[in-house]
């Protein structure tokens, strides 16, 4: 970046001032033994050209919408069309869910995502034994085509795209969604949305299973083919990254992990005989915005440098959008507190910004009380404020890539990409992702990551306000949402509706129909549509891949 | 010098079941604490993702446990946490502890208390009082 005469002279100055700064500390001494950020990244006091000698603009940070797309995807960025605020919504029954998203609609969101209960993200319907006491408690339920097309009754989605958070079942979820768009009269080259399918994150970190990782790969490459070829606006995939750090990882491994599992998925569908500039170009990512402000937005220019370089040199991609590394940021769920709740609006804030500071594409920001339970209408209302505060208030959309340049924030995406290229050639030298999660690798790694960032919390070397520092015994009462028991037996009687009224020997003959498929190699997404159109449950469904493929167990390792 | 774990000279270390009841998959908080009571000396068996409360029961049975830790962080708490309790009743084994960590509305609290659920952990806190209320009130059982 700079001259070696202007560096040499540098060098000098810095030495004199390191011998100032030491005096002066010897004499007043820093307010912290070491200073570093939420992930245990030691942190200097002061950075300088010195510590990006080794940047060449060109190579490594340039232009936006230009390789290695450092500074964003796009050439515009937010000056042209800010990111899209998307708030990620499920409760009670679809009834309900709906009537949440014509509000948050109204309020101005501008696109959906869609939260569903455990029996749903799990595979079961609520008449399940296993789904006993989870109908409607962290999401929306879904058991048949049925209640897709009441979830999405009245929404414009021929104008406004959908991401539904669903992971084993997703080929059910979006065959659903498909057979809704189409009932509708709206064609599936038409719509658009994310379905989350990220089946590694799962096994790594978030632990919503359903089969072995072999089999969980080949359905979604399944996914990501009949995507390709019918369903072109569709994101088939949203590689997660915002798991692995709920679970307690560092920002290295955040991004090490899914980027990995990135390359397990390019891996498995050129494996698959798809060529990669024609599928790759609709993988998008999801990441967490943590606490640490410059460590966050050094993460999303790292993330965005690395997936770029992946795709460009090992993959051999030749179309620039296969190497945008477009992606998804939800705040950090983590980082908030039960102590003293209305603080988390503020950290929401924070990490709101650095995600946009960062460039993201689409962002949904907590609301106060889901440390609690599931947001009211008001904390919702309150998060999405603050997007559109950031948005039109505070001026930082005003340019692209603000932070490049900065010592300290180039420095830190550098070491950010060095460390986790090492994690990533350490999995590769394991065989690959599905190896090391296979040896309980990636998840042993957050686990002792999660472990130590208790203990210093415990220690007090990190501080979480409210909770070790600044609590305290007054209570903060907030609202909460509730979830009437009652739901759970009107869901179940909705679905056996379904279940009286539709045909039987149909819904046979394509879980049958499926069943054949599901043992030899076709694509499984026409059989799985065919089966949601003769409204067999999405537990019919799941099961005939249970029955095939055998059930994928926790190792239960800590 | 004596282990925390190890209450009393020649006792055996307490030993306890960290599980995870229902089909909640947030393992972080269960798998933290798994380590701290291994750490301080405890014999700890981790159920491992998913378990109904039958399954849990038995596993705690099986494993000659004395106390059970449930963590719930996706809601379903007030089904499941009275249901071990009442599944322990049923196999004679409640002199088994229970208690209980993660996110509760606060008027759960008591509720689940009342069920027989002896404590519940909140988020934020610390390790210490988390593996300190354990030597406090748990015993090798007979």
């Amino acid at each position: 970046m700079f001259k070696d005469k202007v560096i040499e002279k540098i060098a000098l100055d810095a030495k004199k001032w390191q011998q100032v700064h030491q005096e002066a500390v010897a004499k007043t001494p820093e307010r912290l033994r070491r200073f570093s950020t939420v992930s245990d990244y030691p942190i200097d006091e002061l950075y300088t050209p010195l510590d990006i000698q080794e940047i060449d603009f060109t190579r490594d940070i340039g232009f936006p919408g230009e390789f290695p797309f450092t500074r964003g995807v796009q050439p515009t960025m937010y000056r042209v069309r800010l990111w899209t605020m998307r708030m990620f919504a499920g409760l009670g029954t679809a009834k309900d869910t709906n009537k949440r998203f014509h509000l948050l609609v109204n309020q101005g969101q501008t696109g959906l995502s869609t939260a569903f209960d455990m029996p749903t993200l799990m595979g079961y319907d609520t008449d399940s034994p296993k789904a006993r006491g989870e109908c409607g408690r962290c999401g929306v339920a879904i058991d048949t085509l049925s209640d897709m097309e009441v979830l999405f009754e009245g929404l414009p989605i021929d104008k406004i795209t959908t991401s539904m958070t669903i992971n084993p079942p997703a080929p059910v979820l979006w065959a659903m969604y498909i057979a809704m768009a189409e009932k509708r009269g709206i064609s599936r080259q038409m719509i658009g949305g994310t379905i989350q399918n990220d089946m590694l994150k799962e096994f790594i970190a978030q632990k919503t299973f359903m089969l072995p990782p072999k089999p969980s790969m080949r359905l979604i490459t399944d996914t990501i083919e009949f995507g390709t070829n019918e369903v072109p606006r569709w994101n088939t995939i949203s590689i997660s990254g915002y798991h692995i750090r709920e679970a307690g990882s560092t920002a290295v491994q955040e991004l090490a992990f899914t980027l990995a599992d990135g390359i397990a998925y390019v891996e498995a569908a050129l494996e698959r005989g798809l060529e990669i500039d024609s599928f790759a170009p609709r993988l998008s990512f999801f990441f967490n915005s943590h606490l640490d402000f410059f460590e966050e937005i050094a993460k999303f220019r790292a993330a965005r440098r690395m997936w770029a370089r992946i795709m460009k040199e090992r993959f051999k991609a030749k179309d620039p959008r296969s190497m945008w590394l477009r992606f998804h940021t939800q705040t950090a769920g983590c980082s908030l507190t039960a102590q003293q709740p209305y603080n988390n609006v503020v950290r929401t804030a924070l990490e709101a910004l650095a995600a946009v500071v960062g460039g993201t594409q689409s962002l949904h920001t907590n609301s106060l009380d889901e440390v609690l339970a599931l947001p009211t209408e008001e904390a919702a209302t309150i998060a999405l404020r603050t997007q559109q505060i950031i948005a039109e208030e505070s001026g930082v959309a005003n340019t692209i890539d603000p932070l490049a340049g900065s010592y300290f924030v180039e420095h830190l995406t550098n070491d950010l990409e060095e460390e986790a290229f090492a994690y990533i050639n350490k999995i590769d030298d394991m065989g690959g992702m599905v190896a090391a999660i296979e040896r309980n690798y990636p998840q042993m790694e957050i686990a002792d990551a999660a472990y130590k960032y208790q203990t210093q919390i415990d220690s007090k070397e990190k501080t979480v306000v409210g909770v070790n520092k600044y609590y305290t015994e007054e209570e903060f009462p907030v609202d909460i949402l509730h979830i009437d028991p009652e739901l759970e037996r009107q869901q179940i009687e909705r679905t056996n509706q379904v279940k009286e009224c539709r045909n039987k020997g149909e819904v046979a003959a394509a879980l049958d129909r499926l069943g054949e498929a599901a043992q030899g190699h076709e694509n499984l997404m026409p059989f799985i549509i065919d089966a949601v159109n003769a409204s067999a449950t999405e537990q019919e469904i799941c099961d005939v891949f249970r029955d095939i493929f055998g059930i994928y167990r926790d190792p239960g390792v800590y | 010098m004596e282990r925390k774990g190890q209450t009393k000279q020649g006792q055996r270390k307490v030993r306890i079941l960290v599980a995870k009841p229902g089909l909640d998959g947030h393992d972080r908080g269960a798998r933290i604490i798994a380590r701290a009571y291994r750490d301080a000396g405890f014999e700890v068996v981790y159920s491992g993702l998913h378990q109904t409360p039958e399954e849990i029961v038995q596993a705690a049975i099986q494993e000659d446990v004395d106390m059970i830790g449930l963590s719930s962080l996706a809601g379903a708490h007030m089904y499941l946490f009275p249901r071990v309790v009442e599944l322990l009743k049923e196999k004679g084994a409640d002199d088994i502890v229970v208690c209980g960590g993660g996110i509760f509305p606060q008027e759960d609290i008591p509720k689940l208390k009342k069920a027989g659920i002896k404590e519940i952990f909140t988020p934020g806190t610390p390790l210490k009082e988390v593996v300190g209320w354990v030597e406090e009130h748990v015993e090798p059982r007979q």
